[in-house]
């Protein structure tokens, strides 16, 4: 390496990050650390360069990337049903979710109908989705705060949402069981026993939580008055989700703008205006809490009926049509070797994820496959406040306000 | 104050050296608290309550290499982790294992793109593969118990 | 959606800032002129109670040079419940256009990432860097003439072959 003999210093020194971090750090008042990409409380692999002053932290810059997949470039070059394979991939923990929106994008791109049982599907998945989002969330929170019996439980019944998802699909995870039009098939006969199994079983459980975690003196010390977010900043930093809602602002998609039938169902928007660690924690209970309540609700008055459109366009037709109808072979064939061609334009379609406003916009050429996609992620935005967040606070809370912001990393490097 | 006192006298056991190393390490193999993408969620499954993956002596989960035998690879590498991945391993003390978890650790997977790495064994060298998107938790320890089957036929002078 | 208030606002602005207005499922957007961005969101965030940034995204149209990018924005009121886009049209050659990092603070993670995978370069941004790829990385990745980079995948007929090229790591 060379050295520039005036100032003893390899030329990159710290030249390119001088921006980033204070006067201080140049003079070499605080220490900067490197924390991640492999560290246990990053959620993944995140980066974060602090500038720190004895134990606080002076400055904290976010690195991110390292699980950047290139998943926008690569469904282009796929046709639109086969893409829908990535969208899984992207915000792991959400992933019907994000199936959810984007058939919703490519449905209102080709101005498509959906059964309502079909919709009343979607949302009980979803809001099962949810769930289990919830539960890895409040599992890893409670772990970086020491709570290493939460995460067991939470994991337990997250199995029990998985054996569901794995029921109507075949997957545990990546289920791509939302299709253009409607669903892959109808959900499988134990389906609704299962979830009805479930929705006995879980509320008992989120208060067992409640127990553990609310009122533990160590929690609280650990959370309250940690990481406070002005709704102001928040709204300039256009943060979303639990995050928005724990400050004060109530903005909840499925309430704003209801899709997929959620103007259906009873269910509140919890708000909470401390808008700190704890705030967060107890605004994202409550969520699980209306979450059940919906999906009750779904199953409950779930519409009989066909589960997919009947535009051949679109929708490849059923198996029995196959043998008897020429057309349908035809469209059969036009469907799984050309894909479908949607008309001429672009969309944005938003939903509301776990983490926040999940949108996708959507360019059609024309053409079999996308011309462009690009996804609208909460945790990119919201991971942004970090720095605020965690200024002034110790390196020991940094942990537990990445789990407060609930980042998903392959959300944000998509 | 150990085993002899509720076992009685257990005598003398004679057994190869390497076999005896071997039945060691595969019983308190600790792996790297280390995940990447959707597997990293499913490793967290297999360790917690209903796959309880400390049946093998794998309770512990070391947040540092260089306290761990075993790394999983658990998801999708980017060009840019490559290197950190291949530092990571470098830290890990002999002897070592690696375990690709998952199609994207393991081939690239669905991919097939500029940004991701097209199988890890292109930057540490890998012991077993694990298939599936994501693998289930079973289908992970399915492919630790075959690692244990590979460390137990491993021989002495082959170490040197 | 209160459309009938989103068309006012759209054809006040259209008026205002000489843009084109059009409109697709429901959807409305503007196309500005570059150097009008600014003053654009401002009168957003300002007067018309646009609170959040939603998006800001590039499509390249390549191999059309002029416009080459349209840089996609969209901005959601939080008050209104509406949303109302703008499309800014660049030319291939050095795209170069204003930040409005000032008006709206998440839009320093977007343009990073747009100078990152599309070159597009912001002026008066505060730290343009590279963000999802490797500092020393080459190429804007999705721009349309960047190649996906394919690897050819390893089948039975072909695997001898491909194993022997594969650069496999050593201990």
């Amino acid at each position: 390496m060379d050295i520039d003999l005036e100032t003893n210093l390899p030329p990159d020194a710290l030249d390119g990050m001088q921006h980033l971090v204070s006067d201080r750090a140049v003079r070499g008042e605080t220490v900067l650390l490197n924390m991640g990409p492999q560290h246990p409380s990053t959620h993944g692999v995140l980066r974060l360069l602090l500038e720190l002053d004895g134990e606080v932290v002076v400055n904290c810059v976010p690195d991110i990337g390292f699980l950047h997949t290139g998943i926008e470039k690569n469904m282009e070059a796929k046709t639109y049903l086969k893409a829908e394979v990535m969208t899984d991939r992207l915000d792991y923990l959400n992933n019907l979710g994000n199936n959810l929106t984007y058939v919703m994008a490519i449905e209102k791109l080709a101005d498509l109908d959906v059964p309502p049982r079909a919709q009343a599907i979607r949302v009980l998945l979803t809001e099962l989705q949810r769930i289990a989002s919830h539960l890895v969330w409040l599992g890893t929170h409670a772990l970086d705060a020491a709570a290493m019996s939460v995460f067991l439980y939470c994991f337990r019944e997250r199995e029990r949402i998985l054996d569901i998802f794995e029921m109507v699909s075949g997957q545990r995870m990546m289920t791509t069981y939302f299709r253009p039009g409607g669903l892959w098939r109808d959900v499988t006969s134990g389906f609704e026993a299962a979830v009805r199994d479930f929705v006995s079983y879980f509320p008992p459980r989120v208060t067992e939580y409640d127990r553990l975690l609310t009122k533990n003196p160590i929690f609280l010390r650990r959370t309250k008055e940690i990481g406070y977010l002005e709704p102001e900043v928040a709204l300039r930093h256009g943060v979303t989700g639990p995050m928005l809602r724990a400050a004060g602002i109530e903005f909840d998609l499925r309430k704003a703008q209801p899709y997929s039938g959620y103007e259906l169902y009873d269910f509140d928007v919890p708000t909470h205006t401390d808008s700190d660690t704890y705030a967060r924690y107890l605004m994202r209970m409550e969520e699980m809490r209306q979450s059940i309540r919906i999906v009750e609700q779904a199953l409950n008055k779930l519409p009989l009926g066909p589960v997919r459109s009947n535009n051949r366009k679109y929708v490849p037709p059923p198996r029995s049509e196959l043998g008897t109808s020429m057309e349908a072979v035809i469209h059969h064939f036009k469907l799984w070797t050309e894909g479908f061609i949607p008309p001429k334009g672009s969309v944005y379609v938003a939903t509301e994820s776990p983490r926040g406003e999940l949108g996708v916009f959507l360019e059609s050429d024309g053409g079999p496959k996308p011309y462009r996609v690009h996804w609208r992620t909460p945790s990119f935005t919201n991971i942004q406040i970090l720095p605020i967040l965690a200024r002034g606070h110790l390196v020991a809370d940094l942990v537990l306000l990445i789990g407060t912001v609930d980042i998903l990393l392959g959300d944000v490097d998509r | 104050m150990g085993i002899e006192q509720k076992a009685g006298n257990m005598g003398v056991v004679t057994l190869k050296l390497e076999e005896v190393i071997n039945w060691s390490r595969t019983n308190a193999m600790w792996p790297m608290l280390f995940g990447l993408a959707c597997c990293a969620i499913e490793m967290m499954s297999a360790q917690a309550s209903n796959f309880d993956m400390s049946r093998f002596g794998m309770e512990l989960m070391r947040p540092s290499p260089r306290q761990s035998d075993l790394m999983i690879v658990a998801g999708r590498v980017s060009r840019k982790m490559g290197p950190v991945l291949r530092w990571l391993y470098d830290q890990m003390p002999e002897p070592k294992w690696v375990i690709a978890m998952g199609d994207c650790a393991s081939c690239g997977g669905v991919f097939n793109n500029y940004a991701i790495v097209q199988g890890v064994d292109e930057v540490v060298p890998v012991d077993v593969y694990v298939a599936g998107c994501p693998p289930r938790p079973e289908a992970l320890i399915h492919g630790i118990v075959t690692l244990y089957e590979k460390v137990k036929e491993e021989k002495m002078k082959d170490w040197a | 959606m209160m459309n009938e208030e989103l068309h006012t606002i759209a054809a006040e602005l259209k008026e205002r800032f000489a843009a084109d207005l059009y409109e697709f499922r429901g959807e409305v957007s503007l196309i500005l002129k570059p150097e009008d961005i600014v003053a654009f969101s401002r009168a957003l965030r300002d007067e018309y109670d646009f609170e959040l940034l939603t998006e800001e995204t590039a499509v390249d149209y390549w191999p059309e040079q002029t416009p080459r990018f349209h840089v996609v924005y969209r901005w959601r009121s939080l008050k209104r419940n509406t949303i109302i886009g703008a499309r800014v049209l660049l030319d291939g050659n050095s795209p170069s256009m204003p930040s409005i990092v000032k008006v709206y603070l998440n839009a320093n993670g977007f343009e990073r990432e747009l100078w990152d995978m599309f070159g597009i370069c912001f002026e008066e941004h505060p730290d343009l860097r590279r963000i999802m790829m490797p500092a020393d990385w080459v190429g804007h990745p999705l721009r349309k003439d960047y190649p996906l980079g394919y690897e050819e995948v390893q089948f039975t007929f072909n695997f001898d072959e491909i194993d022997q090229r594969k650069p496999y790591a050593k201990e």
